[in-house]
């Protein structure tokens, strides 16, 4: 990323990076902090001390074990990331060589195999699919990251081939190879430099679909098991005492809205940075 | 009685300024032609006028058109006076018409704005005007669309939705500098015919000197948002005062140091019959697949130190051979020879590679934006064996800088740091690190301005001499070749028509087609001869 930044001006970034990556900035903080400490132990039930509304000793409440939510969401967000930022490497490890090979070999009938192949992934609804794989391979987050990983692999295919492509057709690309520079060099050393903008914008918006498809599977009971919390199944497990205890509903609700707010932000304000047809020039 | 009158016209955008101080006046009838290069403010002027200027202007001064200030209107009214007073002809073609819409809806949409007519009668009057532009109806029904036309049909469709009310004040923005010659020949003739038959004011903004002694009867010279001369026509001949005018009107009139080298006898690169078709790749059930050839036959060699010209127009093949002779692309039969080696495309070893070394013609696309300068000229070395060390690598490229007329120091330096000239020059510089045989120059010297462009040909003169390197010269451009070149080929649909002596070619013609390239090229010598 340091390249990209080296020729502009911070200052260029909008407000709507800035707010999303400050959200950002929390959620990974809160996450780091939960590997060292956690207020409470989220493992030890407490029956005595359950629904408690926040106060100052349980500063988000408890639950219906008497578990601290502050604690639960702090470790919730450690699995919600993890599962997201692995299926998103997963996705960049073979979605962008795929994307790159196709766009070196355009029009030929490799390009077709991989390009339609992605259609066909495409063409499954994402969820389904992973709820299907968690339900074959059994639940856990191991089982979620491989499913939401998978639908990862052609975004990426097809944002690194359709940018890669306008990379192939510039001049520079044709000096690079009258200096008997081979397809793989080429791609590494000319095209992923010049691809990178892109990625990472798509990188910030498939986090934060990440991050939303965990929720969904561990709130339908197919991501991290007990006695591990997430985010979704704390919403799942408070749906029926919504009425005695909607605190319980309401933070890891907003937790997952902070989280996926925050890097939607981030996303569309790194977009706009480094695309300046889409910005008022300053110049 | 002057039609419009533009009086000391002030624009800045964003605190930069732009236009300083403009005062210039057109009549009915006459052709007002603004020349400057890249930046000085032309095309700001001309969007001045028709107020479609960038967010964030600032514009303070007059601009009165038939006594109305057009600076003090509404930006409601500005509409109506667009197209209906203020005619524009844009310099692309290609996107200043709507794809979607058949040529005799676009004109005649021009016509429904500003008139309350039904759309038949609206269309008839269009199908009229398509006529008088030299698109006539049996030849170019107005339901075809933009996609059916050539660049210069479809400037043609563009002139005729300016001159569709009648206005009085036609401007033209580079009008024919995205056409090939004999296109914009006739375009030109177009043009004076219009503004003779309708009265109209032309304002034509250009960059090329030949373009206007051809037409215009005043000109004003612009430089860095100011006007550095004015007048008549005529003292395009021997009434420039200003240093810059005189010397951008020495560099249209480009002569080159005279090419002083011995030719040898001895065969460098030897292109032998080759052809090249592209097939549509379609998948169809029924008919055959349809082949373009883009290049049919073609043989021609090039000597050790010699200097070889390729001209023809877009789409005629040339960039094809650069394709062949780089062995990027296939060829389908025919044998290309450099040095008693032959290139395949599917395999060409980095002994002949480094032989070989192309400029290309877009200083901005021709290079990694992410790379520093030395990164960009010692590319090539990657075809070098022996390792070379980075100490050494530095050392050849601060010399060969030096060499190409830039800084040692600017090795530092990205691409976005330079101008299109410069970055010319760096591209030159790569071409040459591996000491090659042959350059091929893809029209490496069309994209810019005048004044640059003489100095970039007389480097590469005197490039090729110190080096004893050969050209392979590739250029839309005539009069380009004429300078740097010994021999020159002309090339039309895929074919060799004419080949032969330089001087031999442009004094006696044999080839139709390159009679008529050599009419059609604007001709500044005999233009300004014309003058009174």
């Amino acid at each position: 990323m340091m390249p990209l930044l080296k020729n502009k001006n911070l200052s260029n970034l909008s407000f709507s990076f800035w707010v999303g990556s400050i959200c950002v900035l929390f959620v990974f903080l809160l996450a780091i902090v939960s590997f060292f400490w956690t207020p409470y132990d989220v493992t030890s039930l407490e029956i005595s001390n359950r629904f408690k509304t926040p106060s100052y000793n349980h500063f988000l409440g408890t639950d219906h074990f008497g578990r601290d939510i502050l604690s639960m969401i702090m470790v919730g967000t450690q699995t919600s990331i993890a599962v997201a930022m692995v299926a998103v490497g997963i996705g960049i490890l073979f979605g962008l060589p795929l994307g790159l090979i196709a766009a070196a070999k355009r029009g030929t009938f490799f390009d077709d195999l991989v390009m339609r192949f992605n259609d066909l992934i495409f063409a499954f609804p994402a969820l389904i699919i992973a709820i299907l794989i968690t339900a074959v391979l059994g639940p856990g987050a191991f089982n979620a990251i491989i499913a939401i990983g998978i639908f990862n692999i052609p975004v990426f295919a097809r944002v690194a081939r359709g940018a890669a492509l306008t990379q192939w057709s510039k001049e520079y690309i044709l000096a690079a190879q009258v200096s008997g520079k081979g397809t793989i060099l080429i791609s590494i050393e000319h095209i992923i430099p010049n691809i990178l903008n892109l990625l990472i914008v798509q990188a910030t918006i498939q986090f934060s679909l990440g991050i939303l498809a965990e929720a969904a599977l561990s709130y339908v009971g197919l991501g991290a098991q007990p006695p591990i919390p997430s985010l979704g199944r704390m919403l799942a497990d408070s749906q029926t005492m919504i009425s005695i205890a909607p605190h319980m509903a309401i933070f890891p609700g907003l937790f997952i809205v902070i989280t996926v707010l925050g890097l939607n932000l981030m996303g569309d304000g790194l977009r706009d940075y480094f695309d300046p047809k889409l910005k008022v020039s300053n110049s | 009685m002057n039609l419009i009158k533009v009086n000391n016209l002030n624009l800045s955008i964003h605190e930069k300024e732009i236009l300083k101080g403009l005062s210039f006046e057109g009549k009915a009838g006459e052709i007002l032609g603004i020349i400057g290069e890249s930046g000085s403010g032309k095309s700001m002027t001309a969007n001045s006028i028709i107020k479609l200027l960038p967010f964030g202007s600032s514009v303070t001064g007059e601009i009165i058109l038939q006594n109305k200030n057009l600076l003090e209107t509404s930006e409601e009214e500005m509409c109506t006076i667009r197209g209906r007073d203020i005619g524009f002809i844009f310099q692309e073609p290609m996107t200043a018409l709507n794809p979607l819409k058949t040529i005799g809806e676009q004109v005649s949409e021009v016509i429904r704005i500003h008139k309350k007519i039904n759309k038949f009668d609206a269309l008839n009057s269009a199908a009229t005007i398509l006529d008088r532009v030299g698109l006539p109806q049996t030849d170019f029904p107005s339901t075809r669309y933009p996609f059916e036309l050539s660049g210069g049909q479809r400037q043609r469709v563009v002139i005729a939705m300016a001159i569709a009310i009648k206005p009085k004040l036609i401007i033209a923005d580079e009008p024919s500098t995205a056409l090939d010659v004999t296109t914009q020949a006739k375009l030109i003739k177009l043009l004076k015919k219009l503004v003779i038959e309708d009265n109209i004011c032309l304002i034509m903004i250009t960059h090329d000197l030949s373009v206007i002694a051809e037409m215009a009867d005043k000109i004003i010279i612009m430089r860095n948002g100011e006007i550095v001369e004015r007048g008549k026509i005529n003292i395009l001949k021997n009434g420039l005062k200003n240093d810059y005018s005189k010397n951008l009107l020495k560099a249209s009139n480009y002569k080159s140091k005279n090419l002083n080298k011995k030719i040898s006898n001895q065969t460098l690169l030897k292109v032998d019959n080759i052809s090249r078709h592209y097939s549509d790749n379609s998948f169809r059930f029924f008919g055959e697949k349809k082949v373009f050839k883009a290049v049919k036959n073609v043989s021609f060699s090039i000597n050790y130190n010699e200097n070889v010209g390729l001209v023809g127009e877009s789409g005629c093949g040339k960039s094809t051979i650069t394709r062949a002779i780089l062995g990027l692309d296939p060829i389908i039969n025919g044998k290309i020879i450099l040095e008693g080696d032959e290139i395949k495309a599917s395999n060409v070893s980095k002994n002949i590679r480094k032989k070989l070394q192309v400029v290309f013609q877009d200083p901005y696309g021709s290079f990694n934006p992410r790379h520093n300068v030395l990164k960009l000229i010692s590319e090539p070395l990657y075809l070098e064996q022996s390792q070379i060390s980075d100490y050494e690598k530095l050392n050849i490229v601060k010399e060969l800088l030096e060499r190409v007329g830039l800084n040692a120091e600017d090795h530092k330096k990205f691409i976005h740091e330079f101008s299109g000239g410069q970055r010319q020059r760096i591209a030159i510089a790569r071409s040459l690190i591996l000491k090659p045989k042959l350059i091929i120059l893809d029209e490496a010297v069309s994209a810019l301005d005048v004044s640059i462009r003489a100095q970039i040909l007389d480097l590469l003169v005197e490039l090729s001499e110190s080096y004893g390197l050969s050209y392979l010269f590739i250029s839309h451009d005539l009069s380009l070749v004429k300078s740097i070149t010994s021999r020159v080929l002309v090339m039309k649909s895929g074919q060799i028509v004419e080949s032969g002596n330089t001087k031999d070619i442009f004094n006696s013609p044999s080839h139709a087609y390159t009679k008529s390239l050599i009419a059609s090229s604007p001709n500044l010598e005999s233009s300004l001869r014309r003058l009174t």
